[in-house]
């Protein structure tokens, strides 16, 4: 093992794959091959979550970025989650289509990309995906950036694999009432409105900016971005390698952490699918599969 | 609808499907790349118009055990073998390859010996490939490095 993880800190892509897969699978346990490096950092960061309604551009600002990043000599590496079938389990990973980066003789020793599946985790982001960032990090990767599944406006679990939080918006995103609402735009570190060459980019900035007034001071930047033209890239490059974490986010984190956690609990339980195929069949209802999946885990537990 | 049974594997097959030189044509690879999604597998994308060094560092990246080839411009019998000799060179000699598109009878031996498991032509059921893709991955010596005569008898 311990040679393998020397050919992949040593920079071997193919074998640092491999044992992604591996940790991805669960069959290899990144608190037994590194050391412990939970610990919250709010000067830097290294982890970066990308997030965002479907079909706001996520995929092409990423790309934008990582060209820059790379081109000033970073290392960055993306995970880049898609959702899998709930029905079959299959997923189509799409991401690398529109990605440049990686097809740059230039810069692309400095980029590497990998397409995640959900798999079995409800929400967003699977929580495998911090383990996986963090053996990244000690393969040497400088900057890791995850991009969530297209997500609405509630969906968090990417408060619990992340660094930092960008929020990506599109223009003309609903009236000023949309910018009002609670969720994921409270916990962002920092907001890019993409598309700022279409008509009504300008407008949803500027309601986003009013509505964070009313926070004070710790409100994040707002800042107008095309990850197709160009618009605003080199600015929003800046801004986010130096972006503090605007500290509002640890309660949300924790408590994403802890229920992720939980979840994740059920979904590896033995009988997991045993248990979904008995509800689908209606052998049990949801208190007694409840029952099944956490009084066993329990019972192991003590 | 009626219910469907969970048949959700422990661990999908991660499966490259990649289209190299310029034919701007990508409905088959879509069609394939459903099918197998469909069937349980995680299949990566990378879009129209890959070179060969482009596709091996794709498949190499995202570790996948498979790597479908499309291509409809007539230059598979330039563009594949030279994908395989790349993915052998990059030590991914244990990748399984397979190829479809307007492939004529008589160019598909050169394209098994260079260790392309399977072509399949137009009107290919998509079972038939996802039996192949179940066949092929219970074997271990059907890599594109590896020594095996063995390919599939497509039906078309």
């Amino acid at each position: 093992m311990s040679d393998k993880l020397q050919q992949a800190i040593s920079g071997d892509r193919r074998v640092m794959a491999r044992l992604l897969s591996q940790i991805e699978n669960g069959d290899l346990l990144v608190s037994e091959v590194l050391p412990d490096n939970q610990s919250i950092e709010y000067n830097s960061w290294s982890t970066m979550a990308i997030t965002g309604a479907p079909g706001v551009g996520k995929s092409v600002l990423v790309d934008a970025l990582m060209n820059q990043w790379a081109g000033q000599g970073l290392r960055v590496a993306l995970l880049a989650v898609d959702p899998s079938s709930p029905r079959t389990g299959g997923a189509l990973l799409g991401d690398r289509v529109r990605m440049s980066s990686v097809d740059n003789p230039n810069i692309n020793e400095r980029v590497y990309v990998r397409s995640i599946a959900t798999r079995s985790s409800s929400g967003s982001v699977p929580l495998i995906v911090e383990d996986m960032a963090a053996f990244l990090i000690a393969c040497g990767w400088e900057r890791i950036l995850i991009e969530t599944v297209g997500s609405g406006q509630a969906e968090l679990r990417c408060a619990a694999v992340a660094d930092r939080i960008v929020v990506v918006e599109g223009p003309a995103r609903g009236d000023g009432v949309q910018a009002e609402k609670a969720g994921l735009l409270e916990l962002a570190d920092i907001v890019l409105v993409n598309k700022a060459d279409l008509d009504g980019a300008e407008r949803h900035a500027g309601e986003l900016r009013e509505s964070y007034a009313l926070d004070g001071e710790d409100a994040p930047d707002v800042l107008l971005t095309s990850g197709l033209k160009g618009i605003g890239i080199e600015e929003a490059a800046v801004a986010l390698l130096e972006l503090p974490s605007s500290g509002r986010a640890l309660r949300a984190r924790m408590r994403e952490r802890l229920l992720g956690q939980h979840e994740r609990r059920l979904v590896l339980h033995p009988s997991y699918n045993e248990v979904l195929n008995g509800l689908c069949e209606g052998t049990f209802d949801i208190d007694e599969a409840l029952k099944q999946l956490q009084g066993e885990e329990n019972e192991r537990a003590s | 609808m009626g219910w469907v049974p969970c048949r959700i594997m422990e661990q999908p097959l991660r499966i490259v499907v990649a289209k190299p030189g310029l034919d701007g044509h990508d409905r088959g690879a879509k069609v394939v790349a459903r099918a197998l999604r469909d069937a349980g597998h995680e299949v990566i994308y990378t879009g129209l118009r890959r070179t060969s060094q482009q596709i091996v560092d794709a498949v190499r990246d995202e570790d996948a055990r498979f790597l479908g080839l499309s291509s409809l411009s007539g230059a598979h019998a330039h563009l594949f073998p030279q994908v395989c000799q790349k993915l052998v060179e990059a030590g991914l000699d244990d990748v399984i390859v397979f190829g479809g598109g307007i492939i004529p009878q008589e160019d598909r031996p050169a394209l098994h010996q260079a260790g392309i498991r399977a072509v399949f032509g137009p009107g290919t059921p998509t079972s038939e490939i996802l039996e192949f893709i179940q066949q092929a991955s219970v074997k271990n010596d059907s890599g594109v490095g590896q020594e095996s005569d063995w390919y599939w008898e497509s039906s078309a």
